[in-house]
């Protein structure tokens, strides 16, 4: 099954698997308990001549501890879900590493549009840079995404990277992630908005350092990203790039 | 003293057609007009389920027997599958068939507490359904916001390409979730006062109980998304903007209403269908049910649990994330109580004497698939494992596994073995054992392999799976799904044959051809008008199967044996 | 005809009381539903103090007024139908209508001053919400003048003689949709 996953690239996709393939060992030993034990019955019990059936209605303390201590078995394991699972859901939705990588997704009918800060790392300013589809990140440093959306709710969905989380209209909602490695990768949307959903699909870039500083220097050519003055030239450019 | 308050309750003995087979206050014709109403929407709903299957497998085909779908065709034929089978197909069916037809004769009552409120109730879902239908035939087309129409897409026409067909799809909803709160009320006032002489509560049989519970979880449940419909309509039609951002509203408060109704709902249609498999294991395996009290009082609780674990399907979103925790909390405590159903369902089968007649292959089949149900509903309920399977084809395995083991697998048990009594003949036992075998086998084999798909990452309600990459691999997979999806409608077939011959042809049917302790199947098949030539008096429970020392497997409810042994006396 | 099936104590209890209550639970979440949606999205929110600053809390005293004395005229038309005395349940069911009516004839003028000062249903969230609720409120008022105009009427002409216990079902409703007025009432007008 471990082969139908599409690839991890994310920091914390090995703990989002890790809590599935934990339910995954729970539930497949308990599959075969119950069901085991239904088919060993349905064999065992099945009608025969001269059987007559034994008149067990579990109306005793120690008929019913057949079905109470499973259930308190059941309970723990249960605990222990979530339990772990509280830690992972923690490290992905309840906390944010600081970084300074910061883009805003827009889900609208049917494509993401990012934009970027540029390098004066505040929105709303000349230097911003809005494209359609297209998300480039260096690999190995925290990303952050702030979501929302013009029109219907979408679903920001980064299959490997084990991140989903829908955008709504009139609300920003920030996710984050790091890439362990480079690649190309889409960036579906989830949540049914219309009828262009099936199709609506990002791309995200997931470059090395130098690529990354290249796409930077090729979008912002005037301006070095470790200066600290502003240049008076530098102008808002909307690109299909 | 029972007799007398029955009889102020004689309605004549109508003749003519009209009064008999169409404006009929008897709850067994009732019953028999929903299970028309059901069988046509599972019919219709099967079809927009091959649509489905053939544009994920062959997309931009032409799928044979009707043409090409168009991406807004496809949303409409989703969110139509989905409004269709659960509240046109899995309410009617397992609510208001069974309950119908069976409270009053398991009661030992000549009809329900108000059979013309019960003539209503059935006349209101037939208006739901007319309007439901008229959707598809309106400018725009059938709704196309997903059955769980979200907001904004379901707020604004210009963003689904739609008319009507929301606004009708809500009318329709308000007046089934109307039809079924009637329904609802009838039910529980029969069960209060019309049992007969005996019968105390913890004598009913299962049944009874789990359509009681489920009645009082919908009546408490249902009343937010009326509200949040209502809404809905309000801001498509009035510009008002409980929904809309712009305008101050919240996207979120829909799902909320609609979640806090649609958790307690799957359990409302869950309960009576554990009502039937147990009904059909106890007389199949001639053994009383295990721990009928604790089952009773854990469905009870489940019930209840039901209306506070409803954000788990809103983890992702917007809400506060610190709110999934709590309600993982609560959705793990809730499988305390299911827990023990279901053992207590297997317990059952332990040192029992088993026959496999169609209905009980139906109920062991329903069991089974069920449980794997159950054990993918932890994976949904865990908040990080969701964060990757919310909205993917694992959720989509996952509910079908849990509703068509309800749904299909023991409603099929219980039409097989109440067809005698509704309609005095039996099914053909060769060809309800087919109708099984394929059903099992090619159900597990279109949504076995569907979690793979949903672990591969393919989002539910998109239309045409190969415009991504990355599910190239699950390609061959949707392939096969399809065929064998595709197989499984065909093979409903030997339902259908089998249930139109039966009906013209069968085996006339006895009384009591199971066997069965409970009190319908101490008249008449079918029963007459009014369902009891006197009577019945209760001395025990209904599971008195197996009773150590006794002549026989089984001991009907309204036996008496004082009477029996005084008889025998010289 | 009545279902008046004996329990399984022997008590003759109508039926239709039992399926009154039941009935009632269900209008409880729905009315229930939107109460508590107003009150979360509304401590969430802003301006809604504002909006509400244009309703005219004078009506709405007085329909406050008119519906608590129509939940007392009904009370008396049942003690009236219980001395078995019609001529007087009429009456005082006929005064319960006309209260209603009352009720309803005063909302639609608010509705009207309203409107004509901009104040639409589309004009924001508070007044998708007053509305909303009040419009709700205002069917099922209207639903209870029918039920309680039937009842007057076949009191007047003695044909309500066997089903006399239906005024205590319609009371019971009655108050019911009075209850959510008391509701309302605060949480639109005095909030």
């Amino acid at each position: 099954m471990q082969n139908w996953f599409p690839e991890n690239v994310s920091t914390f996709g090995a703990d989002v698997d890790g809590i599935f393939w934990l339910i995954f060992y729970i539930t497949t030993v308990w599959f075969f308990l119950t069901e085991g034990l239904i088919l060993y019955f349905v064999f065992r019990y099945r009608r025969r001549p001269g059987c007559k059936a034994v008149y067990a209605a579990g109306d005793t303390w120690r008929q019913l501890a057949w079905v109470l201590v499973p259930m308190a078995i059941i309970v723990a394991l249960d605990v222990l879900i979530d339990v772990r699972g509280a830690d992972v859901w923690a490290k992905v939705k309840l906390q944010r590493p600081p970084t300074d990588i910061i883009v805003r997704a827009t889900g609208k009918q049917f494509n993401w549009e990012f934009t970027y800060p540029g390098p004066d790392g505040k929105f709303g300013t000349d230097d911003d840079l809005t494209t359609d589809n297209e998300l480039h990140i260096p690999v190995g440093k925290p990303i952050h995404v702030v979501l929302t959306s013009k029109d219907v709710i979408h679903s920001f969905f980064l299959p490997h990277f084990r991140l989903k989380q829908d955008a709504m209209p009139g609300r920003e909602i920030p996710v984050w992630f790091e890439a362990t490695k480079p690649g190309e990768y889409e960036i579906p949307c989830a949540e049914l908005c219309g009828f262009g959903h099936s199709g609506m699909n990002g791309r995200l870039f997931v470059q090395t350092a130098d690529d990354y500083g290249r796409w930077v220097a090729e979008k912002w050519p005037e301006k070095r990203p470790t200066d600290g003055d502003r240049q008076s030239e530098t102008k808002s450019r909307r690109s299909r790039g | 003293m029972n007799d007398i308050a029955q009889k102020n309750h004689a309605h004549g003995n109508p003749r003519n057609f009209w009064r008999l087979y169409v404006f009929s206050t008897d709850h067994k014709v009732i019953a028999k007009q929903y299970l028309g109403l059901a069988l046509f929407w599972a019919l219709l709903g099967g079809f927009t389920a091959y649509l489905i299957r053939w544009q994920i497998a062959h997309p931009d085909t032409e799928a044979w027997g009707w043409g090409f779908i168009e991406p807004g065709v496809y949303n409409a034929l989703v969110t139509m599958h989905g409004t269709i089978m659960v509240f046109f197909v899995a309410m009617p069916l397992l609510l208001a068939v069974f309950g119908n037809f069976l409270i009053p004769l398991m009661i030992g009552a000549r009809d329900m507490a108000f059979p013309r409120l019960n003539m209503l109730s059935v006349w209101i879902f037939a208006l739901a359904s007319i309007v439901l239908i008229t959707s598809f035939f309106v400018p725009g087309g059938a709704p196309a916001a997903g059955w769980t129409g979200y907001p904004p897409l379901s707020a604004k026409n210009e963003y689904t390409g739609g008319g009507y067909g929301v606004d009708l799809w809500l009318v329709a909803l308000a007046l089934e979730f109307a039809s079924f709160l009637l329904g609802g009320v009838n039910f529980l006032t029969t069960a209060m006062n019309l049992r007969a002489p005996g019968m105390t509560w913890l004598r009913l049989p299962v049944l009874v109980w789990m359509q009681l519970i489920a009645a009082v979880v919908f009546m408490l449940s249902v009343g937010p998304i009326i509200a949040g419909a209502v809404l809905l309509l309000m801001d498509r039609n009035l510009g008002t903007t409980f929904y809309a951002p712009a305008g101050g509203g919240d996207p979120l408060l829909w799902q909320h209403l609609f979640w806090f109704f649609g958790h307690p709902e799957v359990y409302v249609i869950l309960l009576p269908g554990f009502g039937i498999i147990l009904e059909v294991l106890a007389v199949f395996a001639r053994k009383p049910v295990f721990a009928y009290r604790p089952i009773i009082y854990a469905s009870m609780v489940a019930g209840l649990l039901s209306f506070i674990v409803w954000a788990h399907h809103q983890y992702l979103s917007g809400m506060d994330p610190r709110l999934a925790m709590p309600f993982s909390i609560t959705t793990i405590i809730i499988s305390v109580p299911f827990g023990l159903v279901v053992l207590s369902i297997i317990a059952t089968l332990w040192g029992s004497s088993m026959s496999f007649q169609t209905p009980m292959l139906f109920a062991l089949g329903s069991l089974g698939v069920f449980i794997f149900g159950g054990l993918t509903g932890i994976f949904n309920g865990s908040a990080p494992v969701d964060i990757y399977i919310h909205d993917t084809y694992f959720v989509v395995a996952h509910f079908h596994y849990t509703l068509i083991s309800n749904v299909f697998f023991a409603g099929f048990a219980g039409l097989y073995y109440w067809f005698p009594k509704m309609f005095g003949r039996m099914m053909n036992e060769a060809l309800g054992k087919i109708h099984f075998w394929l059903t099992f086998i090619f159900f597990n084999a279109v949504f076995g392999p569907m979690h793979l798909v949903g672990v591969g990452g393919m989002m539910r309600r998109i239309s045409n799976p190969t415009q991504y990459d990355f599910l190239k691999p699950v390609e061959p997979l949707n392939m096969f799904i399809t065929l064998m999806a595709i197989l499984l409608l065909v093979s409903q077939l030997a339902f259908v044959i089998n249930f139109l011959w039966s009906l013209l042809a069968g085996k006339v049917a006895t009384a009591n051809p199971w066997r069965s302790n409970t009190l319908e199947w101490t008249t008449s098949s079918p029963p007459p008008h009014e369902n009891f030539a006197a009577t019945p008096v209760v001395h025990r429970g209904a599971y008195e199967y197996s009773v150590p020392h006794a002549q026989d497997d089984w001991l009907p409810q309204d036996f008496d044996s004082d009477k029996a042994s005084k008889a025998a006396l010289p | 005809m009545v279902t008046n099936a004996r329990t399984m104590d022997g008590s003759l209890e109508p039926a239709g009381k039992a399926g009154t209550w039941w009935f009632l639970s269900s209008e409880i979440p729905t009315f229930g539903g939107l109460l508590v949606s107003y009150i979360v999205l509304r401590l969430g929110g802003s301006g809604w103090a504002e909006a509400s600053s244009h309703l005219n809390l004078n009506i709405a005293l007085a329909n406050t007024f008119l519906l608590l004395t129509s939940s007392m005229t009904i009370v008396m038309a049942h003690a009236a139908v219980q001395e078995n005395d019609h001529k007087r349940a009429a009456k005082f069911l006929a005064l319960t209508v006309l209260l209603g009516l009352s009720f309803l004839i005063m909302k639609a003028l608010e509705y009207g001053v309203e409107i004509r000062h901009g104040f639409l249903p589309g004009s924001g969230i508070f007044w998708s919400f007053y509305y909303g609720m009040t419009g709700l409120h205002a069917l099922h008022v209207f639903a209870g003048i029918i039920v309680n105009l039937v009842l007057c009427i076949q009191a007047a002409r003695g044909s309500l003689a066997p089903n006399g216990h239906r005024i205590e079902l319609a009371g019971l409703y009655w108050h019911f949709v009075d209850i959510v007025w008391i509701f309302l009432f605060p949480l639109l007008y005095l909030a």
